[in-house]
């Protein structure tokens, strides 16, 4: 880590961004171990059944081959897994290789273990599987009967079903199919057994406690006897929250070969082994008085879950707080179908949700003639509808404000195919995104060495979004320092204890750990001061700065208060947490996305030309990591909008599109210039450090901003992401 | 990836030989297109003959229009000042396709060799007429959303994929193909076929041939050329449907046109009963009109590529008119 710092050429660039695009930066399939193996998996072709037959002896006879694991062999060696007879643990993941039934096309059915991954490959390829195959469901469409309601999700707030009593109303199907995770890095793991009782994992995890306390429950062993290691993670966007079949898989087959093995997913495998946003399916119905005051919302959802696991997120939990509106009923349903467990992705429930609320809140404003801010601001809510608490900060006002000024939405013409520009039809669209502020427990520990480095630590892992630069940033603000002073260690259950990197909390918990552990440690220097100079000084008498205090007058620098203390270094380690402001307040993160689109007058091609976010995070602690996190979710939210889809063929219940050239994700040319606009005003409650998060908030109402924009632009309105140019039908008037 | 032996050749002749004696065995270009394939199992060569040191790299004009050998690259002839100024359709359709550092892999003879990307072919799980003669097609009824609307049947809707292609046609362009014992040269336009009875077989190279040289002939289309490739995301997709159009104009007047599609059937599509209607006509958009309605005589769709039968008029409707230089 230490090289890392001299690399910076930024106080506020990326502490490990250097090293990412130099290759300097070690991934856990990248660790090189001595006498290393390789496992490869094989999958299911069939959604559902048995499997009969599994022939493997080729492939324990190709060359190369260590073992070939399987539930034929698997036996009881797992004790976890022989502990009941559920199909999964955890959070309902699966049992690998558990039993011979197959849940969904593409399951892990066999693990083939290797000395090199080509070797490991081909034997993969001469392993036959044959099944006794039964009748699988994939549809979602086609199963809705077969909904269950998982519990305490239906909420009512007076009337039901009361948009139908009012003046205008609009009611409308919104639906998206899969979005896939596909960061660069693809899931991969490195198990290396030191002894049959010391476990350590390279691992692809948003929480290397979680994943810790996984491993450690597979073989009932202390926590401590399992090292997870994850300093570098190439983007997760929520498929790293669980820990996978595919990790048991290489956790289990190292403790067997007694050999360290290391298991990369292939791109293909990525679309059924680590999870996915799901398909969703939703009815708003949303009503007015004519002149704009909203009477009441109806908002159900159906969302896909595997037959295995009852995965729900917060789909429809927006609509019930998002307006001042009096009646409000919302409802969600699972459909379990023969699929792979779905996992929250960037933004989860709430960008779905969110999608189908824009557009309906766009499409109504449009019936009542009405401004889609204006009707906004109309209805804005400064008391939370759901718990009649008051937020404890909410500038979403004056993100309207700001993005509408930015891009000039005052300056269009409102009426849909209306603009033209160099021969594209123009469109300009906005829609709001909201997502919960949180705060979790997080430990941090801040060392000040001999040599007046300051070192700060915390297990917390940096899956993207610059955790290391804001843990530093806290620590520059705190001690005035320079970045070059100050080195981060994160990633690594060997240190202080953080929540999972997931739901935008991160900041707002760990960056609140590393603020009170700094100020600790200043604390501890006014101790250490009195005692070594046989003074009384109070903490107020102390003026930080970059080489160590100024007291009424004098200057002590860190290197001398340490040398006469006669420490080799001062260190403090402070847990921070939330406290009774959770029941005073409602904490929130908002966002507001404009975007202009052009829209070919014949073929219906849409390009984004312009998109300007604006959103009100509390305190932005490091302005360029936020703008790059946001620049990210628009980027992933245009991918929602108009090309990312899993497409099953149902027949067969397998995917058609697994991979990079037929699962779109968004390309440069579809990426316009992206402004990004902070209200930048602290949240008096949240946290000292008066930061909400923003990860999530990127993202959620980028969909329907562009959805909306393609209604003005053409006077279509599709209500089915991704919007491709078959479902605008341009020439279709 | 199954194993494989690995020879590279030095010489025409020397490759050729090979071709007649190896009856499984592959020729690699660029490799963009056979790797992925071998990887998925679709195909699985006993031997790869890699040609990349074969002296067929050149672009050059002659008296009979312009050379390119068959391992010339698709990025080097987007760039070559003759293919801009005199056969900028060449060069639109090529920078249309894949990305740069597949343009920069990707050689003639491979572009044009190229094989479908329906993913029923790619998926060895799948039944696949064209991958395994005889187990139907995954498509017909199925996911079709790329496939094809014109001159398909039941064995096998795939499209050939290429945008190259079909400039290649649009122009008129021949090949020039050798085995161990002769030359011939065909008609681009011949040279790939329908799915027919044999899905299987994607054009007519015999397995002891090679491709060494494209040739097109001079043409007056070059001031009014145009590529128009509708995709699913603004690069690195391939066509929906694609349409090359060049125009030869006399003030008003079209006196030759070429107008040819991609993404729409078994082999790059050449509509030559819009050609005709078009000469001697004026340009203008109700004239366009007609010709893309013309152009979709047969026209037919498989359920999720049903919106190819409005969407290739309006791409052709769209080539023409920015060829013409009206938008
Ligand atoms: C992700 C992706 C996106 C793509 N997008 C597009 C796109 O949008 N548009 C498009 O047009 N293409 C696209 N391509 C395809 C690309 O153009 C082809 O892969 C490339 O043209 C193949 O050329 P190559 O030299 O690499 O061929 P190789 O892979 O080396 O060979 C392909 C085939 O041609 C045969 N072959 C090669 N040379 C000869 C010869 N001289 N004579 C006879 N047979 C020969 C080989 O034996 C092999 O069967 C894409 C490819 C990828 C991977």
């Amino acid at each position: 880590m230490e090289n890392l710092l001299n690399l910076i050429p930024d106080d506020t660039d990326r502490t490990d961004g250097i090293l990412k695009v130099t290759g300097g930066a070690t991934y856990s399939a990248e660790y090189k171990i001595e006498g290393l193996t390789y496992g490869v998996l094989v999958q299911s072709t069939i959604a559902k059944g048995k499997i009969t037959v599994l022939e493997t002896k080729k492939a324990e006879g190709a060359p190369g081959v260590i073992k070939v694991l399987s539930h034929l062999n698997l036996n009881n060696s797992v004790p976890r897994y022989a502990k009941d007879d559920n199909v999964t643990i955890d959070r309902n993941i699966q049992k690998v290789f558990y039993n011979d039934q197959v849940y969904f096309a593409g399951q892990p059915i066999a693990l083939v273990i290797a000395d090199t991954y080509e070797r490991a490959v081909y034997a993969a390829s001469l392993i036959k599987a044959n099944y006794q195959e039964e009748k699988h469901h994939t549809y979602l469409e086609k199963n809705l009967e077969n909904s269950i309601s998982p519990e305490g999700k239906d909420y009512l707030r007076n009337e039901k079903d009361a948009y139908k009593n009012s003046e205008v109303y609009l009611e409308a199907e919104y639906h998206q199919l899969n979005n896939i995770h596909n960061p660069m890095e693809l899931g991969s793991i490195t198990a290396n057994w030191e002894s049959d009782e010391k476990l350590t994992v390279y691992d692809k995890t948003q929480g290397v406690f979680g994943s810790q306390k996984h491993y450690a429950g597979l073989y009932g062993m202390d926590s401590k006897n399992v090292r997870v290691i994850a300093p570098f993670v190439g983007g997760a966007f929520g498929m790293a929250l669980h820990t996978w079949p595919y990790q048991d898989a290489a956790v289990i087959g190292a403790k067997i070969t007694k050999l360290p093995l290391k298991l990369m997913l292939t791109r293909m495998q990525m679309f059924t082994m680590v999870g996915y946003r799901p398909e969703t399916k939703q009815f708003i119905g949303i009503g007015a008085s004519k002149d704009g005051v909203l009477n009441g919302i109806t908002h159900n959802a159906w969302g896909v879950t595997s037959t295995y696991d009852n995965f729900t997120e917060g789909t429809v939990g927006g609509t019930q707080f998002m307006y001042k509106c009096p009646n409000v009923n919302t409802q969600y349903k699972l459909v379990k179908l023969d699929v792979s467990n779905p996992i929250w992705m960037r933004g989860p429930g709430e960008a779905t949700g969110m999608f189908a609320l824009e557009c309906a809140m766009d499409e109504l404003a449009f019936k009542l003639n009405m401004d889609p801010i204006a009707f906004r601001l109309k209805n804005y809510a400064t008391v939370h509808p759901v718990n009649n608490l008051p937020w404890s900060s909410k500038f979403l006002d004056e993100c309207y404000e700001l993005g509408a000024k930015k891009i000039g939405w005052y300056n269009r013409n409102p009426k849909p195919k209306s603009m033209t520009e160099d021969g594209m039809l123009v469109g300009y669209g906005m829609a709001s995104g909201v997502f919960n502020a949180g705060r979790g427990a997080a430990t941090a520990r801040v060392i000040l060495d001999e040599n007046g480095k300051l070192t700060i630590q915390s297990a917390i892992t940096d899956i993207g979004p610059g955790t290391g630069v804001m843990m530093k940033s806290v620590a520059m603000d705190s001690f005035k320092m320079d970045a070059i002073q100050i080195i981060v260690e994160l990633g690594d259950t060997n240190l202080p204890p953080a929540p999972t990197q997931g739901g935008s909390n991160t900041t707002s918990s760990v960056g609140s750990a590393v603020y009170d552990a700094c100020t600790a440690l200043k604390e501890k220097m006014v101790e250490v001061y009195n005692q070594s100079f046989g003074e009384q000084k109070v903490y107020d008498d102390f003026k930080f700065n970059k080489e160590g205090f100024n007291i009424k007058g004098k200057s002590f620098s860190y290197v001398d208060l340490l040398k006469k203390a006669g420490l080799k270094e001062l260190e403090v380690t402070r847990e921070s947490r939330s406290g009774t402001e959770r029941q005073k307040y409602v904490f929130n993160s908002f966002s507001v996305h404009f975007t202009k689109v052009h829209v070919h007058p014949l073929t219906g091609m849409v390009k984004v030309k312009e998109v300007v976010c604006a959103l009100d995070a509390g305190k932005i602690i490091s302005e360029k990591q936020a703008r790059s996190q946001m620049i990210g979710g628009v980027v992933g939210g245009i991918g929602m909008a108009l090309t990312e889809e899993g497409v099953y063929d149902h027949r067969y219940g397998v995917y058609t599109n697994n991979n990079f050239a037929d699962y779109h994700v968004p390309v440069h040319a579809d990426i316009p210039p992206i402004d990004v606009l902070f209200v930048n005003k602290p949240d008096p409650y949240i946290n000292p450090i008066g930061a909400k998060g923003l990860g999530e908030v990127s993202i959620i109402g980028l969909a329907p901003s562009i959805a909306n924009a393609i209604f003005h632009a053409t006077g279509k309105r599709v209500r089915d992401l991704p919007i491709t140019l078959d479902k605008i039908a341009i020439w279709r008037d | 990836m199954i194993n494989f032996d690995y020879i590279r050749m030095q010489s025409v002749k020397s490759t050729v030989k090979a071709l007649a004696k190896f009856t499984d065995a592959k020729m690699i270009a660029g490799g963009s297109n056979l790797i992925d394939l071998m990887k998925r199992n679709v195909t699985a060569p006993t031997k790869l003959i890699d040609i990349n040191l074969l002296p067929l790299k050149y672009i050059e004009q002659s008296k009979e229009g312009l050379r390119i050998g068959a391992l010339a690259l698709n990025s080097q002839a987007a760039d070559h000042e003759i293919v801009k100024n005199k056969f900028p359709l060449l060069a639109m359709a090529i920078n249309a396709g894949a990305s740069p550092q597949l343009r920069n892999m990707a050689s003639f003879g491979g572009n044009m060799m190229q094989r479908t990307r329906c993913t029923y072919f790619y998926d060895t799980s799948m039944p696949c007429n064209k991958r395994e003669p005889n187990s139907g097609c995954g498509a017909l009824n199925g996911i079709n959303r790329m496939h094809a609307i014109f001159g398909a049947n039941d064995n096998c809707i795939a499209v050939n994929p290429s945008d190259m292609n079909v400039a290649l046609i649009a122009l008129d362009a021949q090949v020039v193909l050798l085995n161990a014992k002769k030359e011939r040269k065909m008609a681009f336009a011949d040279f790939h076929k329908l799915a027919e009875d044999t899905p299987n077989l994607d054009n007519h190279l015999q397995s002891n041939e090679m491709i060494v040289e494209i040739l097109i002939p001079e043409n007056n289309f070059s001031k009014n050329s145009y590529y128009v490739k509708v995709r699913d995301r603004n690069s690195y997709a391939f066509a929906l449907v694609s349409v090359a159009a060049g125009l030869e104009l006399e003030g008003k007047t079209i006196k030759n046109a070429r107008l040819a599609m991609g993404g729409v059937a078994h082999k790059p599509w050449r509509l030559y009963d819009a050609e005709n209607y078009l000469q001697g006509k004026e340009i203008n958009t109700e004239t366009f009109k007609e010709a893309a309605k013309i152009a979709m005589k047969g026209a037919k769709g498989y359920g999720h590529n049903d919106f190819k039968l409005d969407l290739a008029p309006a791409s052709i409707l769209e080539a023409l008119m920015k060829a013409a230089h009206l938008s």
